[in-house]
């Protein structure tokens, strides 16, 4: 008899949320499938509950202290470590953009270098963003006055579907200017967004800063929506008008600030508004005497 | 020889406000009655007397102000230079000026605030806020927002009693300046100032429809928030209403700015400069009878200073001269209505069944009319109702804390996060604080403070969007 | 935070302590000192109280001459007219004081014997205080020797600017003594050259401490003079040293005030600030001179209705 031929079985990954720095399954145990472009199997991911959602609302909570408590050089840092670590995944994330969306590998590619280059774009905004929207006012009176952007507190987004480019593009702004995240990843389209966390968590973020959910819009945004510890919401994913509608008519609850879903194409020039929506302004007076 | 220094009355004169006894809607540049008729009576909150009839706005008359501001908007004021639209708001600016007298009074008699407030706090900052928004017009491309920012179109106003004047110049001014048109909401209890801004609008031949003033409570407001054709809904007020409007445009196209409740903390460190201190707390909370959104309602002071800053709050509280609003010397005037009062008397009743200790200085209030003494709480805890409610009545609430960190989680522990005050000697300890502080105006040894050039507006439930300064444009520009 | 007796009795132990004491009393934020004193300022004092005030303040006056070119004709004429202000009405009230160099008190008392005006004398080598203690000291005798009723005396600003505060507490005390029991001592900060409000705070108690029976702004030999948050900082001052030790200390303003208008404003912040209790020529002077004509003419025009001119009040 001769034997048989061997052939390697594949390691097949499992996709776990992040939350608090750690990777755990959802509380619900639940998964569910997610497909490539052309319908074909692809992983299970995790399929996050209303509970998962509240864990991540509160690792965001206690990270803001001290992500928001960083300097801003630090924080430009961090997000530029991203960018280097991404770098040397490039490969792998080609691969699960074209599996997510078809593209071709050229293609692809290009979407990669894009967002890469993207986050390094907001890695520089870290340190700058309060030069351009503060400053001294100049009040009539014996006063030194002076206003000053400040994150707003935990956001929570809900990214779009384009697999990396428009996840970087929604994460990049909130995260660079000091704000803790709660991001819920593309429904249809995970996997980028766990790898993301892979490289976060090795890439010097603070366990908390970002925490990422896979699994339903539908089910797990209307938490995110009515948390009253969540303080700012992005809508960008949100594609069923209906939903949007509901979920920004919760998050009036505690007045988050919110970000209507629009159209835009990630590859244009992003402008700062994704920041400016998610700061608040301190103006702080004091008077100059002697 | 007697030693009684017994300040005379110094009223200000009334004989220059000529007061109708019946006022229209402001719409498409013409005084007109509401369509349906109905109106609703406007009192002086000093004496209780009925001051005029104004008319009710209904959704007709809504949306025949919303279609007269877009009319203006399509033909007139989104194609006029902004050089030549700031040149119609310095003329406004400086109409209320030469008429400051006029307003004062008129606000006073309308709002109850004191004669001294209202001319030299209201209406100079109102006038000033025109003068600011007005160098902007030319200047938007300069302003941060892109180098060819839009209006967005009609701005539908809603604002408040307690500063009825300075609240429509900071809705108005910065609107008009980016080329937005404006139809505005005055509140029920005070529409007699906008009314007569409206007068102004005219005087300064302002093209018809650029503004348009419609009176009326909350069904009038709610008409013109929810309104289809309102581009831009701003708004100035209670956070309940602030919460509503905010789901009401949801799911819209509407751009929303909310300037909404506060709680604010002011903090007194024990080496704080403590004469001054005692004016800031004064001021923080006893100024315009405590109706100021981001009124110093929360006095935390440090343990170790805490029984010395009483007494000498307490000793000056004694001075402060409470009644006719129209006395130049009149500190504390009346609280705007009957309801506000209930209010007050509600939230006050409440600290002290709850066990916090109540002291009003002796002072002697008039018959007629709705007044509240200036009221401290001491003994009070961060479980109590009134350290947690704004109350919008002269009424200070009285915490303790020990060490920096405790203050701070104290004042931030709130879901308002308007505005804060902060009052030591120490210059890094200020800056420590300040930048601990969830609030998005921080008074550092001084409080209430305003300027046209600095941002105003809250963090968290206080509201969202800025008013003041070139923050302020943003609101109104795409 | 703000001195309480027990602390109060070893503050003048050494210059050490001192030290501390001054420097760990309460800050003063120029800024906010400033806004109350200019909100003060807006209370508008109209009939009944303004002839209150206008009375008041004319008795509150130290009518002052304090030139090298004053003669005892100058002094006799000026100590005339503090005793009849208004020589037409017989109601006006006197002023409080005569305010002169030590040389011509002789003059001034001689002049005033028999009323109630009373003489204050300027010494310690006003206005600059720059001289020897012996020679400080002797000038404040010859005043007293020659019947001044108060001695308004200067300190050594750059005794107290250099922080050699115990210097400047004994020399007070020395002078204090000097006056003895017959004569009040007023004593000068010349707040212009200190600059700081929170020197004028230490200042004050410090002189106070030291046993001033008045603390007064300036010799109105520099500008700026008096200033109402300068005497804002000294008017609270006197009231928390009174709620520390029970004692009461006159506020003397001096300089610049020319005004019907600005000298009812310095009433209404000494009612307010101190309290009423210092609304009283013991407790409060104006140091000035040109201000006398005008409280004249503004309680002439309240009791005429019509407005006065300065040909109908004497010069001195």
């Amino acid at each position: 008899m001769t034997p048989p031929e061997v052939t390697r079985i594949d390691v097949r990954k499992t996709y776990k949320l992040y939350i608090g720095g750690a990777f755990p399954r959802s509380e619900s145990g639940r998964s569910y499938v997610v497909a490539d472009a052309k319908g074909r199997f692809l992983a299970n991911a995790s399929q996050a509950s209303r509970k998962d959602a509240r864990d991540a609302v509160k690792a965001a909570r206690a990270a803001f202290g001290g992500w928001s408590g960083r300097t801003a050089y630090n924080r430009g840092q961090v997000v530029y470590r991203i960018a280097e670590v991404l770098e040397g995944r490039r490969a792998q994330l080609e691969a699960e953009v074209r599996d997510a969306t078809g593209l071709t590998p050229a293609r692809a590619r290009g979407k990669v270098d894009a967002a890469i280059d993207r986050l390094v774009w907001y890695a520089g905004w870290a340190d700058k963003i309060a030069q351009v929207t503060g400053g001294a006012n100049p009040v009539a009176g014996p006063y030194f006055n002076h206003s000053a952007p400040e994150p707003t507190g935990v956001v929570a987004v809900i990214a779009p579907d384009d697999p990396l480019l428009g996840l970087v593009s929604v994460l990049g702004p909130v995260l660079t200017t000091g704000n803790t995240v709660v991001l819920l990843a593309s429904e249809p389209a995970p996997l980028p967004a766990v790898t993301l966390s892979e490289v976060m968590a090795t890439a010097d973020v603070p366990g908390g800063v970002v925490n990422v959910l896979t699994g339903s819009r539908a089910e797990v945004a209307p938490w995110l929506a009515s948390h009253m510890d969540v303080n700012g919401l992005d809508l960008t994913g949100v594609d069923d008008p209906v939903l949007a509608r509901t979920l920004e008519a919760s998050a009036a609850d505690n007045l988050k600030r919110v970000r209507r879903p629009r159209a835009e194409d990630f590859a244009d020039a992003p402008g700062i508004d994704r920041m400016t929506g998610f700061l608040e302004t301190k103006t702080v007076w004091h008077p100059m005497g002697i | 020889m007697d030693n009684v220094f017994d300040y005379a009355p110094a009223p200000e004169s009334r004989a220059i406000v000529d007061i109708k006894s019946s006022y229209g809607l402001f719409v498409d540049g013409e005084f007109r009655d509401s369509a349906a008729g109905h109106g609703f009576k406007t009192v002086n909150p000093a004496t209780e007397e009925v001051l005029a009839d104004v008319a009710e706005a209904d959704e007709a008359d809504v949306d025949a102000a919303v279609k007269a501001a877009r009319r203006a908007w399509t033909r007139v004021w989104s194609r006029m230079p902004g050089a030549e639209r700031g040149k119609y708001l310095f003329r406004i600016a400086r109409i209320m000026q030469e008429r400051s007298r006029e307003l004062a009074v008129l606000e006073s008699i309308d709002n109850g605030k004191p004669i001294r407030e209202s001319r030299d706090v209201d209406v100079p900052t109102a006038a000033a806020h025109f003068f600011y928004y007005a160098g902007w017009a030319d200047k938007l491309g300069y302003a941060g927002f892109g180098p060819d920012p839009q209006p967005l179109g009609v701005a539908g106003q809603v604002i408040p009693w307690n500063f009825p004047l300075l609240m429509l110049a900071w809705k108005i001014a910065p609107a008009l300046a980016c080329g937005n048109t404006v139809v505005l909401k005055p509140a029920e209890t005070t529409p007699l100032t906008a009314l007569l801004f409206a007068e102004i609008c005219q005087q300064a031949d302002l093209p018809p429809g650029v503004v348009n003033i419609v009176t009326g409570a909350g069904e009038t407001g709610r008409a013109l928030v929810s309104h289809p054709d309102v581009d831009k809904v701003a708004f100035t007020g209670s956070t309940d209403v602030g919460r509503a409007i905010a789901k009401a445009v949801a799911g819209t196209d509407k751009k929303v700015t909310l300037e909404l409740g506060g709680k604010a903390a002011n903090i007194v460190f024990d080496d704080a400069p403590v004469d001054q201190a005692v004016e800031g707390i004064v001021n923080g909370i006893f100024f315009n009878q405590g109706h100021v959104c981001c009124a110093g309602s929360r006095l935390l002071v440090q343990e170790s200073v805490a029984e010395e800053v009483l007494e000498r709050l307490k000793r000056r509280m004694g001075t402060l001269r409470i009644g006719d609003p129209l006395d130049k010397n009149t500190d504390i005037g009346a609280i705007n209505s009957a309801e506000q009062l209930a209010k007050i008397r509600e939230l006050s009743d409440i600290g002290e069944a709850e066990g916090a200790g109540r002291w009003s200085p002796a002072c002697d209030l008039p018959d007629h009319g709705y007044w509240f003494p200036p009221t401290v709480f001491t003994g009070v805890s961060q479980a109590h109702r009134i350290a947690r409610e704004e109350i919008f009545g002269p009424v200070l609430s009285v915490i303790t804390f020990r060490t920096p960190a405790e203050a701070v989680e104290k004042a931030n522990n709130t879901p308002y996060g308007l505005s804060a005050g902060i009052w030591t000697d120490k210059g890094s300890r200020i800056l420590w604080t300040a930048s601990r502080l969830r609030a998005g105006v921080v008074w550092s040894n001084t409080f209430n403070r305003f300027d046209p050039a600095s941002p105003f507006g809250g963090y968290k439930e206080s509201g969202y969007g800025r008013e003041g300064g070139r923050h302020g444009l943003e609101a109104y520009l795409r | 935070m703000t001195p309480t007796a027990s602390s109060l009795a070893d503050a003048t132990s050494s210059d050490a302590a001192l030290r501390r004491f001054l420097h760990g009393l309460p800050g003063v934020d120029q800024v906010g000192a400033e806004q109350r004193a200019a909100a003060l300022a807006t209370r508008s004092i109209k009939t009944t109280a303004k002839e209150f005030a206008i009375d008041l303040a004319i008795r509150m006056v130290d009518l002052t001459t304090l030139e090298g070119q004053d003669t005892p004709g100058k002094v006799r004429a000026l100590s005339a007219k503090a005793m009849r202000p208004d020589p037409a009405d017989p109601s006006c009230p006197a002023v409080a004081a005569v305010c002169v160099y030590p040389d011509l008190v002789a003059v001034a008392k001689e002049t005033l014997a028999g009323s109630e005006v009373k003489v204050a004398s300027v010494a310690t080598a006003f206005p600059s205080g720059r001289s020897a203690m012996a020679v400080k000291l002797a000038d404040v005798r010859s005043a007293v020797d020659a019947g001044a009723d108060e001695v308004d005396m200067v300190i050594d600003r750059g005794a107290f600017l250099s922080g050699r505060y115990l210097e400047v507490f004994e020399e007070i005390v020395a002078v204090k003594a000097e006056c003895g029991e017959g004569a009040h001592l007023k004593v000068i900060f010349e707040t212009g050259e200190l600059q700081t409000f929170d020197n004028i705070r230490r200042v004050s108690w410090l002189a106070m401490l030291a046993g001033a029976d008045f603390i007064k702004t300036s010799t109105g030999k520099v500008v700026p003079a008096a200033t109402m948050p300068g005497t804002l900082v000294m008017l609270e001052a006197v009231r928390d040293f009174r709620e520390a030790t029970g004692q009461m200390v006159g506020v003397k303003p001096a300089g610049g005030i020319r005004a019907s208008k600005e000298a009812i404003r310095y009433l209404v912040m000494v009612n307010e600030v101190a309290g009423p209790d210092w609304l009283d020529p013991d407790w409060f002077r104006f140091g000035a001179s040109s201000l006398l004509n005008d409280l004249l003419m503004q309680r002439t025009k309240t009791r005429t209705g019509r407005y006065s001119g300065p040909d109908y009040f004497t010069l001195d």
